[in-house]
């Protein structure tokens, strides 16, 4: 649940056009009514949905207050099932905890205190708060939510709310303060909703496991209506970068917002609100537009009329306006995309994690996002249906209405085929063993409609996703010619490692002679130089080594390159053989000097701290040798570092099996 | 061991010595032997049937199955001669078995162990029999005029092939050629019915047309197993009895009588020794469909196939059985032998056989 700073300061415009409404609204209907009517857009649509979003709501509360008050998040969910389709939720967590006489109006109050003038990136502005799936649950149970609160070092306090339907005002009773044993800080909240407990796609337990992907940093504990608990462990101590405030940009702005604005600015006359309170409007601009839509700049902003602010509107339009500033963005990043996918999803073993591909910042409708993608392959995903899409948006994952979702849409546009996976006609959601993650983090992500389910189909956002998506499928194609390759090597050191070896013995026992040396047979065979990456995991260390046989008849000489995290590395990859530099992204090069023919060197290192499992071992490159030569490692890319890059690969002669075998035609003619 | 036993060590023994050489030399081992396949397939005159020609295939140790194959060959060399050694003897299926024991020379079924067995033999220029492995199974059954004087529990016995037997006939042991174990008495039977089904056999059997046409009866049971066509080449060659091969009208029945008179492709290095070149083809033909309006099945795409397999087979390059295949795609239908019993079951034995004798002049 939120702090009672975060639940000031979180507000969005979406949540202004319902408060709008609301504020008119208020006055006639009672809150019970409004439910009643508005149930579909607030996403009470069905029982189980409704248990879901009180739930959401709560959880993106907390994430949002830890996150805020820099806590790595401890959650706790549970779902008692009461019987006659009523639920008790208890959800706790670790955060900085509520000011005690703000408490009432954070559970009780229909979006209470929501300030018009700031934007950012925070999960928050996805719901329609707290307050309403609590109230939504008064009303269908009757019964009132229990609070418990504590501020670091403050005494910690609970109470029962319930909420006057008819005033809109929360009802506190049985105020008292309590000693928390064992909770330094934290809020915890029980309530009593009607609702339907589900499994499957759209449930509670995929929701907090999408979730625990997004939010490595946070640990999820849920106990469901059985009693079983799941805990979700934290993958990582790295706190996400807090995300910055920023104020509105002009491009895409609404009179009604426009208005709004005026009406709570501070500022002291129009030219003053222009520049100070909207990204991006220097005082060259603001005259220009003034100018434009003849406005006085000694206007006070609350005596704007419509009529002006339409002009200004109009001008604002006419006017060339710098994109709004991206640092305000807090993308989940690369590696912490890797380490959560990879610590949800561990079970199924996949072969295969895609480095994840964060594209740059792009604005639309004068709000800043950022598209994330990854892909997972293989392994025991399965391979017989439809790929799994998760989708994200500021790190909460959207269940619903996957179909009309841009991020579905985008990846149905894209022609899989050309990247490994089956898909029918070239277009549709792709076959295969894999899964697809997309994140979109926004200051204000676009949605189809206020149920705020899907994302919505705008140009700007199509085309970052397909970006990133298709830098993702590139990864993922090199990763399958990679193992095509591969399985062509390990037919080769089949042959050299067991089957000749065995045969040599055999033959030499048979013929009772010495045993053959086998290295000029087994160079002319293989007539490669082999790069074998191996990773022994320890429980906080990784040991790689990097065995580069010379399996050629002459001797060799090559550099290696792999990139590593920086923060895992020690003193043992500076002291490793053939050493010659790491640069600040943690980019390694050795220089491997006359390796003789049928010999083999090693190149040993270890990895150590959280980041280590991060390490791609089998992305290694080659340079200063004809890549054609070696097995195991890619050629050293002009552009080496550059994510997403398409590495090259390179079909040899060299690598291509002899086909003689026209023995064997197959033919119906069993005589025995 | 006997001369032929040392000469069979010896020759299997080459094999692996030359893969030990090319290695000990640090070359990569290869093994080279007839190409075992149609294309391979050539006429001898000299002996009447078809054999492999000159074409080879040669197994590099720079791929995986012909690694395996060489691997096994090393293995296999090794139990067939210790087997010869030790004078026992096994099963193909046994020794299919026993390569459980041989880690990565294991033979992953029992096709891979008989077509090892074949190359060996290709290889050697020895014979199964030589390596002391044989086939499962016997041959099929055999009812008619005449005598097989064979090994029984309680010694040699005479066993006459109508009079001494069941109706299901005598059952033709693997090896025919091991005059200790086996021989055949002269007889005057005229001619040899060698017949795909069972079903077809037996009702010549009921139908007494042995009685009547003095012949002996060979049950082929499917593709014939080598024991069977060695029977028939014998009784052929040293015993001077025309043979008729009577089959189904499929494209599958063409084959049989293919490895019955021109050799098999898979056998295709001991066709001297299995096939019978002058054994004639009855039926059931193309023709036969046509002239007896016989019941009916469609072609299915398999038979299609093996048809035009056919046509490009050197062993059916002649005019009869081009004309006859062509026929048979032309038609799109093939029929069964027992498809006679359409005109009742003695039609075969009364107007069908006899005809057909009659125009090969028997």
């Amino acid at each position: 649940m939120p702090s009672a700073k975060d639940d000031i300061i979180t507000s969005t415009a979406a949540k202004k056009s319902i408060a709008e409404d609301l504020a008119k609204k208020q006055r006639e209907i009672s809150v019970t009514e409004f439910f009643e009517k508005n149930k579909h857009i607030l996403g009470f649509d069905s029982r189980a949905k409704s248990l879901l979003m009180g739930i959401k709501e709560a959880v993106d509360n907390s994430l949002d207050a830890c996150e805020e008050a820099n806590i790595l998040p401890d959650i706790y969910v549970r779902i008692d099932d009461l019987g006659e389709d009523e639920y008790r939720i208890i959800e706790e967590d670790n955060g900085p905890g509520i000011v005690h006489k703000m408490i009432p109006n954070v559970f009780g109050r229909l979006l209470f205190g929501s300030r018009f003038h700031a934007l950012r990136q925070s999960r928050g502005q996805q719901g329609i708060g707290i307050s309403a799936t609590i109230m939504y649950g008064n009303i269908t149970t009757g019964k009132a939510v229990h609070v418990k609160s504590m501020i670091e070092g403050d005494i910690a306090r609970q109470m029962d709310i319930v909420i006057d339907t008819k005033t809109n005002r929360p009802v506190v009773s049985n105020d008292t303060a309590f000693i928390w044993e064992g909770k330094e800080h934290g809020t915890y909240i029980e309530y009593y909703i009607a609702g339907k407990y589900m499994n499957g796609k759209q449930s509670v337990y995929e929701y907090l496991k999408n979730t625990a992907i997004v939010n490595p940093h946070a640990r999820i504990t849920f106990v469901d209506p059985k009693g079983n608990t799941f805990v979700f462990e934290r993958a990582t101590d790295i706190m996400p970068i807090k995300s910055k405030e920023i104020k509105p940009h002009p491009e895409g702005m609404e009179i009604g917002q426009l208005q709004k604005y005026a009406q709570n600015t501070a500022q002291k006359n129009v030219k003053a609100f222009l520049t100070g309170d909207f990204s991006r409007i220097t005082s060259r601009i603001a005259d220009e537009v003034l100018e434009k839509s003849g406005v006085s700049e000694k206007t006070k902003p609350d005596k704007l009329t419509r009529d002006q602010c339409k002009d200004i509107i109009k001008a604002l339009g006419t006017v060339k306006i710098m994109a709004p500033p991206t640092d305000c963005l807090s993308p989940i990043g690369d590696n912490l995309i890797k380490k959560g996918l990879m610590h949800v999803l561990d079970g199924m073993r996949p072969d295969y994690y895609a480095p994840p591909v964060t594209r740059p910042p792009k604005s639309v409708n004068g709000n800043p996002f950022v598209v994330e993608a990854g892909i997972v392959y293989g392994g025991d995903i399965p391979s017989d249906g439809p790929v799994q899409i998760l989708r994200f948006a500021n790190r909460v994952p959207l269940l619903y209405q996957p179909g009309a979702c841009a991020i579905t849409k985008a990846v149905s546009n894209l022609d899989w085929r050309r990247y490994g996976l089956e898909q029918r006609g070239g277009k549709g959601v792709p076959y295969g063993p894999a899964i697809i993650l997309v994140h979109i983090a926004s200051t204000k992500v676009p949605f189809t409609s206020e149920g705020k389910e899907a994302v919505a189909d705008f140009e700007e956002i199509a085309s970052e996703l397909n970006l990133a998506l298709r830098q993702c499928a590139r990864n993922l194609k090199s990763h399958l010619n990679k193992n095509e390759r591969k399985k062509k090597t390990r037919a080769k050191f089949e042959i050299v490692q067991e089957i000749l070896p065995m045969i040599a013995q055999k033959s030499a026992d048979f013929l009772d002679r010495p045993v053959p040396d086998l290295d000029m047979t087994i160079s002319k065979i293989m007539n490669v130089i082999w790069v074998e990456p191996t990773v022994e995991k320890k429980k906080r260390s990784r040991d790689i080594t990097y065995t580069v046989f010379n399996y050629t008849r002459d001797v060799r000489s090559m550099r290696i390159h792999t990139q590593v995290p920086k923060e895992s590395v020690n003193l043992s990859l500076y002291s490793s053989l053939g050493f010659v530099e790491m640069n600040e992204d943690g980019k390694v090069t050795w220089e491997l000097t006359d390796i003789e023919p049928s010999k083999h060197v090693d190149i040993k290192f270890e990895l150590t701290g959280e980041m280590a499992d991060t390490f791609s071992a089998g992305d290694v490159y080659v340079s200063g040798i004809n890549p054609v030569m070696v097995m195991g490692a890619d050629a050293l890319p002009g552009d080496w570092g550059i994510k997403g890059m398409e590495i090259k690969t390179y079909e040899s002669d060299l690598l291509v099996d002899e086909d003689d075998d026209a023995v064997e035609e197959v033919e119906n003619l069993d005589d025995e | 061991m006997n001369e032929n036993e040392t000469k069979t060590v010896n020759n299997l023994s080459q094999i692996v010595e030359s893969l030990y050489n090319q290695i000990n030399v640090g070359d990569v081992p290869e093994m080279s032997l007839a190409l075992r396949s149609k294309k391979n397939i050539t006429f001898d005159s000299r002996h009447d049937v078809w054999t492999y020609g000159d074409l080879k295939t040669t197994r590099t140790l720079k791929n995986l199955n012909a690694a395996h194959m060489m691997l096994r060959t090393v293995y296999t060399v090794d139990f067939i001669k210790d087997q010869i050694e030790q004078q026992r003897s096994s099963t193909l299926r046994e020794m299919y078995y026993i390569s459980e024991g041989w880690g990565k020379a294991k033979f992953h079924s029992q096709d891979e162990s008989n077509l090892l067995a074949e190359d060996l033999e290709v290889i050697s220029k020895c014979m199964r029999e030589d390596f002391k492995l044989r086939p499962e199974e016997s041959g099929a059954h055999v009812y008619g005029n005449v005598t097989f004087r064979t090994m029984t529990k309680k010694g040699m016995k005479n066993i006459h092939c109508m009079d001494d037997v069941a109706e299901t006939g005598f059952a033709v042991p693997y090896n025919v050629d091991n005059g200790e174990s086996f021989q055949i008495a002269p007889t005057d039977a005229e001619f040899i019915v060698a017949i795909e089904t069972g079903g077809m056999y037996a009702r010549l059997i009921e139908n007494g047309f042995c009685d009547k046409h003095n012949c002996i009866l060979v049950h082929l049971s499917g593709q014939p197993a080598r024991s069977t066509r060695r029977i028939i080449k014998r009784l052929n060659e040293e015993h001077k009895i025309p043979a008729i091969v009577f089959t189904d009208g499929d494209p599958w029945s063409f084959r049989i009588f293919a490895s019955v008179a021109y050799g098999a492709i898979k056998t295709a290095h001991i066709s001297d020794y299995l096939a019978t070149p002058s054994a004639h083809f009855i039926g059931i033909t193309p023709s036969d469909i046509l002239n007896y309006d016989l019941p009916t099945d469609k072609l299915s795409d398999k038979d299609i196939g093996a048809l035009h397999a056919e046509l490009t087979d050197p062993r059916f390059k002649d005019e009869f059985w081009t004309n006859e295949i062509q026929a048979m795609l032309a038609m799109n239908k093939k029929s069964e032998q027992q498809a006679l019993a359409k005109y009742g079951l003695d039609f075969v034995t009364d107007k069908y056989l006899p005809d057909k004798l009659s125009e090969l002049g028997l």
